[in-house]
């Protein structure tokens, strides 16, 4: 009580570490381009920086909260504020940038492009980085986190609503393709997920074996580590050999999608590499389970099938459902290289960006991808959390 | 009854039990004591078959155990571990209720039971029965642990070092919990430990083993008395054998009529108290009162000394 009552005066004034940083980073945004322009979609673009992008009075408000935020960053304040501010300064940042794609367009003009320059994203990076230390310090329980994952979400949607940002290049190109976007979407959810599901049922099965037998672990974990090895372009393009001659020569496998190119060879080469994180982490989450957990379950009379699914499956499961989320994480970003050999899916909008040397339609397949993993990874963590055993040990 | 005959467990050229021979009767506590690696746990798994034996035979109650599946055997037989290894995932309630659980009984017989376990080892249910065992102290969860093996009621409890965690004062308190529910449901008890003590205070017989051999099985008196080698006099203590043979008696069965003076002693303290208190406050005699206070007579410390000499 005293101590804080003392040192509250001093540590007002005091600088917080992350805060230099942002500070440093929200400098360096100053000198750079807050938006690009250009005339069409491939020629190069003109820099614009923030009093360039938006009418003036706009600029200054902006500018004023960022300073304000930076403020607030830079010096330490009560966590709370310091989430409050990031989330506004992000939120203000996004609707800004809509709104310099309006102020840019010359009005009627379909084929001029306005992009988010790098100096906003640096200011992007900046406050997310104050936002992600704030909730890491919050502490926040695992519903919370789902909820300010949710709020975020909802806000986008809202934005994207509005057509608040439909002057920016990137929703132009969705504008372009918006029947081609939301297919693109069910393919690589479904790749990406698909694959998941198969590896956890084949996989978990496979780490119970292996945690049982030493005769199987050793082998089955080296074959599956060295799946892992192997470049997943490479793995993507040695399936397609091996595939067609399936679709060739076995009778209704074609019938049934399997071909050398198209989804078929991405789902198997996803499931080979989600099987690793799924088999190990069972191997290990079963390993770790008290020995006289399982010591008092044999003792009582508990047959082996009654020991594996109320005692060691449950005390394994969080470590388990950690692997799960590895997978999932990692098959939303690999499933982008299906496009590679067919398999459809956000890739598709990536690889066609990067032969047009159109970075905005690369965007189109990038952003949703990247959102995608990053909200699995926030509910799949909130998951894990909450089934784990908390520890409250009194004694 | 457990009648076990040349009962040996081999691992490749290691012989671990070796030809043990005992017979445990009905509501008997027969104490296995010896020194770490002497084999006594491998012993005790082997009568619910947690080991198959190499050779030899367990019965219970005239019955083979190896002529029942190994499940049903464990079912039957209550088995607490050192450490109590408690569900972490499971309330003290579903730790209690597992066996119960495996054999069927109907949901509000098992809830019955619970609570009355509970209660009975002091752990008020309403309390403790939706606790986390992480939320409990190691005494408790020791406690939860001798509850958990006594839920379906069996007749044979088998307990390995089941209070060798516990810190002195908690461990003397669950040792007489111990004696007091065994005498209320007369169970048949087996129980391992490497604490003499332990093994004079709680047995009705003592097996002590060495090397995986018995070296003698007997009542504790017999054992203090007339150690069968030289080992297992050293393993009670030359210096301790007439306290030991002292804490084995009651001031009951010494009192006489008369008067004394001082500080009384209750009629069921041990002879080993008794003679402690006439040393420590320099009397010849102490007042002996029973359980509700009224005074029976006294006990004299020369009657004490004569009780700790080597019985012929
Ligand atoms: N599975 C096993 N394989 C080989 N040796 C074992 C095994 N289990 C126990 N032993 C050996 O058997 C001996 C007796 O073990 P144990 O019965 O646990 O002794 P205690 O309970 O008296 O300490 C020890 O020397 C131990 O190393
Ligand atoms: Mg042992």
């Amino acid at each position: 009580m005293t101590d804080a009552a003392i040192a509250a005066p001093t540590r007002s004034f005091a600088v917080d570490k992350l805060g230099v940083l942002i500070a440093a980073l929200a400098a360096i945004a100053a000198f750079l381009p807050f938006a690009a322009f250009r005339a069409n979609r491939i020629v190069l673009g003109e820099a614009k920086g923030l009093f360039a992008a938006l009418p003036g009075w706009e600029a200054a408000a902006l500018a004023i909260v960022l300073a304000a935020g930076i403020g607030i960053a830079l010096f330490r304040t009560p966590t709370l504020w310091r989430l409050a501010t990031s989330l506004v300064v992000l939120a203000l940042l996004f609707v800004a940038i809509g709104h310099a794609g309006t102020f840019l367009t010359p009005p009627g003009d379909k084929i001029a492009r306005v992009s988010p320059g790098a100096g906003f994203w640096l200011l992007i990076f900046a406050f997310a980085l104050l936002a992600a230390d704030a909730i890491a310090r919050l502490k926040l329980k695992p519903w919370t986190r789902i909820g300010v994952l949710a709020a975020v979400a909802l806000f986008f949607a809202v934005l994207l609503g509005s057509g608040t940002l439909n002057d920016l290049s990137i929703l132009r190109e969705y504008a372009n393709r918006g029947d081609t976007f939301w297919r693109e979407a069910q393919t690589h959810l479904a790749l990406a997920l698909g694959s998941l599901a198969a590896a956890t049922v084949a996989g978990i099965p496979i780490g119970i074996l292996c945690h049982r037998s030493d005769a199987w672990r050793a082998p089955v974990l080296n074959v599956l580590n060295a799946i892992q090895t192997i470049p997943s372009i490479a793995l993507f393009g040695l399936l397609i050999a091996p595939l067609a001659w399936v679709a060739a020569n076995i009778p209704g496998a074609s019938a049934v999608g399997i071909s050398g190119i198209g989804a078929a060879p991405a789902m198997v080469a996803l499931f080979a590499y989600s099987l690793l994180p799924v088999v190990a982490n069972t191997v290990v989450g079963l390993d770790g389970v008290p020995p006289a957990a399982n010591d008092a379950a044999k003792g009582m009379g508990m047959t082996d099938w009654q020991r594996l699914v109320t005692v060691e499956f449950p005390l394994a499961f969080p470590v388990i459902l950690t692997g799960i989320r590895i997978v999932l994480v990692q098959n939303i970003g690999l499933a982008t290289i299906a496009a590679l050999i067919g398999g459809g899916g956000f890739g598709v909008f990536v690889f066609q960006g990067v032969g047009q040397t159109a970075m905005d339609l690369v965007l189109l397949g990038a952003v949703p991808t990247v959102a995608l993993a990053f909200a699995a990874a926030v509910v799949l963590d909130a998951i894990v959390e909450m089934v784990s055993p908390k520890d409250t040990r009194r004694d | 009854m457990i009648e076990i005959e040349a009962l040996t467990k081999d691992y490749l050229e290691l012989t671990v039990v070796d030809h043990v021979g005992l017979t445990v009767a009905d509501g008997e506590i027969a104490v296995i004591v010896g020194t770490s690696g002497s084999g006594k746990t491998t012993l005790l798994r082997m009568i619910n078959r947690l080991i198959e034996p190499t050779s030899g035979t367990v019965k219970i109650d005239g019955q083979d155990t190896r002529d029942v599946p190994a499940f049903e055997l464990r079912r039957r037989i209550g088995y607490a571990i050192q450490g109590h290894g408690l569900f972490p995932h499971r309330t003290v309630g579903q730790n209690i209720a597992t066996v119960p659980t495996l054999l069927g009984w109907d949901k509000g017989k098992i809830a019955a039971r619970v609570d009355e376990l509970l209660e009975l080892f002091q752990l008020p249910a309403a309390e403790f029965r939706d606790r986390m065992p992480s939320e409990l102290s190691g005494g408790q969860q020791q406690r939860v642990g001798v509850a958990r093996a006594l839920a379906a009621e069996p007749k044979l409890l088998l307990m390995d070092e089941p209070f060798g965690a516990l810190d002195p004062i908690i461990r003397a308190k669950a040792q007489s919990d111990l004696l007091a529910i065994q005498k209320r449901f007369g169970t048949t008890i087996v129980l391992v430990t490497h604490d003499m003590e332990e093994a004079i205070h709680l047995g009705s017989r003592i097996a002590v083993m060495d090397k995986g051999k018995l070296l003698q099985y007997a009542p504790p008196d017999e054992i203090i008395a007339r150690p069968a080698t030289p080992f297992v006099a050293e393993l009670i203590g030359t210096g301790e054998r007439p306290f030991r043979l002292l804490s084995l008696g009651k001031v009951r069965d010494l009192v006489e009529s008369g008067p004394a003076q001082g500080e009384p002693i209750s009629a069921d303290a041990s002879l080993r108290d008794a003679y402690a208190e006439c040393l420590w406050t320099g009397r010849e005699m102490l007042p002996v009162v029973d359980a509700d206070g009224a005074s029976i007579g006294r006990i004299r410390r020369d009657d004490i000394a004569h009780k700790a000499e080597r019985p012929q």
